[in-house]
């Protein structure tokens, strides 16, 4: 049976490290490698997932060290193992690990997938999801990155082999961190996690108090569109598009954005797509499953009392 | 100063974008502009180097097809001063792999102190070229900076993604990539534009730079158009569109 690595880190199990270990076990039996300066977490959700063993990666500082530190060990370890495939979730900073193993592996890369095969065929949604395209790695291990919420995690209960693995010798000395401050963890779920998001445009005027307020009693993380980052009226990290960022949730709510293709390459593999604007000509309705022609604050303020 | 810019020439990001039967993006039937995130690239080497010290020098490189030229015009207009196109037709159809190890060994030939880079070509959106020709060059990847800040030898970047915010330096030589909001690109005067036509451009082919030509290590299987979204509901608000829209998320078991 192949194998398949799958990459996780951080002090907890995402819900992007759980499909990678659901894709993987389509293909083969899954190998973890964990890099997390609290691994315990992680090891104990690997064997709620279809995980057969797991290498923790020792000798890292992964606060303080870049991630080539995580790329050149994780390079070392496909290259003794000859895994038939390497999954990692495609964050900026997944694909470039990703990338860099390529390289060092000699092995060919897809990013941004949505599905894998058994045969570790990948599925993409390209220019805005205009086209699905499926392509497989030709030479080396096949290095995918995927995107979130594409598969359903279902929880087993699965003993995988514990192994460890020094890492030190592997630490970059090119960068030095001076400081890190990961993301707001907000009461709010992130862009990337969120199965619903909400997002303000335009039509907003800057006023995102009633999409932040429905947005919480529906359990949605916050977006915008790029003429609302421009206009500073909510900060950059928000930004779904083109330039911005890509997200592929549940549910995605379209509040005041006229839907320019730029903003639709960033959210248009979304399952549900509801948009509310004033314009009846606006481009979002040719794409919304659910569409409101109104003001969209008379409709979240009446959408907010129905909630309560 | 010696800075090198990569720049991609992209189908334009309004132009509806369509796939061959070879399964590559059919490029000959879409405008071609200068990649967006390029922009910024630019804008920030030729700020790096405003004061003009002697020795300072911006140049992009580029890789693509004879129009590719169109893109690089672009860059010179805006104030860079020459520039490096890679053009083969044993390069049609490249992957990232291949792609990163023709932009490193065109970098490699220049004796730069600093590679800039947009974060992601808008047509393929991979995001992982800079970071191959980090691992290529073996030179520091700083990649997503927000701001760049340069004293002596040591270069200085605030990352910022979606995990968070990062602040990193290394030595130079080194390979950044910037987001979007690091500067506001310039538009090209009517003077960068007349200026930009007598810069240099210096062609290169695989040979130039001792490759030979090389595989794509991904095949595309299928590439299949989405079909059209049928339409769906859509109301009418008449006061009652806030609770119709709460019953659809209900009846979808979204919330």
């Amino acid at each position: 049976m192949s194998q398949i690595f799958i990459l996780l880190e951080g002090d907890e199990l995402s819900s992007a490290g759980a499909e990678l270990a659901i894709f993987g076990s389509r293909a083969g039996s899954v190998t973890a490698v964990i890099c997390s300066n609290n691994p315990e977490a992680l090891v104990a959700s690997a064997a709620t997932l279809p995980v057969e063993r797991v290498i923790v990666l020792t000798g890292i500082d992964f606060a303080k060290s870049s991630l080539r530190s995580v790329s050149s060990v994780l390079a070392e370890l496909v290259k003794r193992d000859s895994p038939a495939a390497l999954l990692v979730a495609s964050s900026a900073r997944g694909k470039e690990i990703a990338a860099r193993v390529a390289v060092r592996t000699e092995s060919g890369i897809v990013t941004d997938a949505i599905d894998v095969n058994a045969a570790l065929e990948a599925t993409q949604s390209i220019f805005g999801g205009s086209y699905t395209v499926s392509s497989r790695v030709t030479h080396g291990t096949s290095i995918v990155t995927m995107r979130s919420h594409c598969v359903e995690v279902t929880t087993t209960t699965s003993s995988p082999a514990v192994e460890y693995f020094d890492g030190a010798g592997y630490v970059d000395t090119q960068v030095t961190i001076t400081s890190s401050e990961p993301a707001q963890k907000s009461a709010r779920p992130s862009l990337a996690e969120a199965s619903i998001v909400v997002s303000g445009g335009r039509g907003t005027d800057g006023k995102f108090e009633l999409i932040e307020e429905f947005a919480d009693l529906i359990g949605a993380a916050v977006g915008a569109s790029r003429p609302v980052i421009d206009s500073g009226w909510y900060p950059h990290a928000y930004q779904v598009g083109q330039t911005g960022k890509t997200v592929s949730p549940q549910c995605y709510i379209a509040c005041g954005i006229s839907g320019a293709i730029q903003h639709k390459a960033g959210m248009q593999t979304a399952k549900t797509i509801i948009a509310i604007n004033k314009d009846p000509e606006a481009p979002f309705f040719e794409i919304a499953d659910f569409g409101i022609v109104g003001d969209l604050f008379t409709v979240l303020q009446s959408a907010i009392a129905a909630l309560k | 100063m010696k800075i090198a810019v990569l720049i991609k020439q992209v189908p334009d990001s309004w132009a509806e974008k369509k796939m061959g039967s070879d399964g590559l993006l059919d490029r000959a039937g879409v405008d071609a502009v200068l990649n967006d995130n390029d922009e910024y690239a630019i804008e920030t080497a030729l700020q790096l180097v405003e004061a003009r010290a002697a020795g300072d020098t911006v140049t992009a490189i580029s890789m693509g097809p004879e129009r590719t030229t169109d893109a690089i015009r672009k860059a010179l207009s805006m104030g860079v001063d020459g520039a490096v196109h890679i053009c083969d037709d044993a390069l049609a159809g490249s992957d990232a792999l291949a792609t990163s190890k023709v932009l490193a060994a065109a970098i490699s030939q220049g004796e730069f102190d600093l590679v800039l880079c947009g974060m992601e070509a808008t047509d393929s959106r991979m995001g992982v070229i800079p970071a191959m020709v980090s691992e290529r060059l073996d030179w520091p990847q700083l990649t997503f900076a927000s701001e760049v800040v340069i004293q002596d030898s040591t270069i200085h970047i605030t990352r910022s993604t979606e995990s968070g915010v990062d602040r990193m330096n290394a030595q130079l030589p080194a390979v950044v990539s910037v987001v979007e909001k690091i500067f506001e690109p310039r538009y090209p005067s009517f003077k960068g534009i007349m200026a930009a036509k007598k810069k240099e451009i210096a062609m290169k082919s695989l040979s130039d730079l001792g490759l030979t030509p090389m595989d794509a290590w991904t095949k595309v299987l299928t590439s299949t158009p989405k079909p059209p979204k049928a339409a769906g509901v859509k109301i009418v608000d008449d006061g009652s569109g806030g609770e119709k829209l709460v019953a659809f998320l209900k009846e979808r078991k979204l919330i």
